[in-house]
């Protein structure tokens, strides 16, 4: 396994590329769920202030 | 008659179930692609003769290279169609697609630097695909950028869809500056005239890999698309049902 994880010594080039992807789509996943709950509540003020005024 | 039901969905309020449906369905896409790409790349394909293991980066550089320039030239597409008809949903397709194609920018910029270090012994230099690529990922700044500043999300589509329109230009810049300038950047990996390079799982991996992050930014996109679609369309009588239905809303 440990043999693996090096990839013949490049396994800190490999792991560094892989592992902002990983991060990368987390973000991106995380801040689309976020934003989701963002846009609905967003548009529900719209309305609110629409019948209020 | 029936050919021309297609264009419902040019409704945001038909869009809007729809794209729900096929983000499902490029969801589960994109993840079995990737977990089979991931598979063959890491446990099938052998090692590179020349290059050792690190040649295994290829496995997502050169899927982000190609989605951040597709997905821009799908942004140019959705740009022209909403100026040229004074479309809506084209111009949400468009704004939907930037963070993902800046993802995928920043991604094939930060993966070739670590492909570089070990392959040309250097993490940056000023070449011609290199300089050409960040460009790119600045345009997606610059979208994203302009859209911010602008209030009227209707100003925002005609500004961004001009500079999508301008900005599109460097996408063949950027595939063809490794013909046109002598540069660092090995040539293109695959071409439609000639027979692969590469070994045939090392081929096999990267073309999984490349549907995969097609079909992940579909399944990314639809999703920001249908928040952007409730946000634009608040005033309708469908959002306020949708609002009903999360229960935000009496």
């Amino acid at each position: 396994m440990k043999e693996w994880l090096a990839m013949g010594g490049h396994g800190f080039y490999i792991w560094c590329s892989y592992g902002a992807l990983a991060i990368a789509v987390g973000v991106e996943l995380y801040l689309l769920k976020r934003g989701r709950r963002r846009s609905l509540e967003r548009a529900l003020q719209h309305r609110t202030e629409q019948e209020w005024s | 008659m029936k050919t021309f039901r297609i264009f419902r969905f040019a409704s945001p309020a038909s869009f809007y179930p729809l794209a729900g449906h096929l983000a499902t369905i490029s969801a589960v896409l994109a993840i079995v692609l990737a977990v089979a790409g991931l598979y063959i790349g890491f446990f099938v394909a052998p090692t590179d003769y020349q290059q050792g293991e690190s040649y295994r980066i290829i496995f997502i550089h050169v899927p982000a290279a190609w989605m951040a320039m597709f997905t821009y030239v799908v942004i140019a597409f959705w740009s022209l169609w909403a100026l040229a008809l004074n479309a809506r949903l084209p111009a949400m397709l468009a704004q939907a697609l930037v963070p993902t194609g800046a993802m995928f920018a920043f991604i094939s910029l930060w993966t070739g630097a670590f492909w570089g270090r070990p392959t040309w012994g250097t993490y940056w230099v000023w070449d011609a695909r290199l300089t050409s690529t960040l460009i790119l990922f600045f345009l997606y700044l610059g979208l994203a950028g302009l859209r911010a500043a602008i209030d009227d999300p209707r100003r925002a589509d005609r500004a961004c869809a001009l500079l999508a329109l301008v900005g599109v230009v460097n996408v063949p810049i950027i595939y063809f500056s490794v013909r046109w300038w002598n540069t660092l950047h090995q040539g293109a990996t695959i071409s439609m005239t000639a027979a692969p390079k590469m070994a045939e799982t090392m081929l096999t991996a990267m073309l999984l890999m490349t549907f995969s992050a097609w079909a992940y930014t579909i399944w990314v996109a639809l999703r920001r698309v249908r928040g952007i679609i409730i946000e634009r369309e608040a005033h309708t009588e469908w959002v306020a049902d949708e609002l009903r239905r999360e229960g935000l809303l009496r």
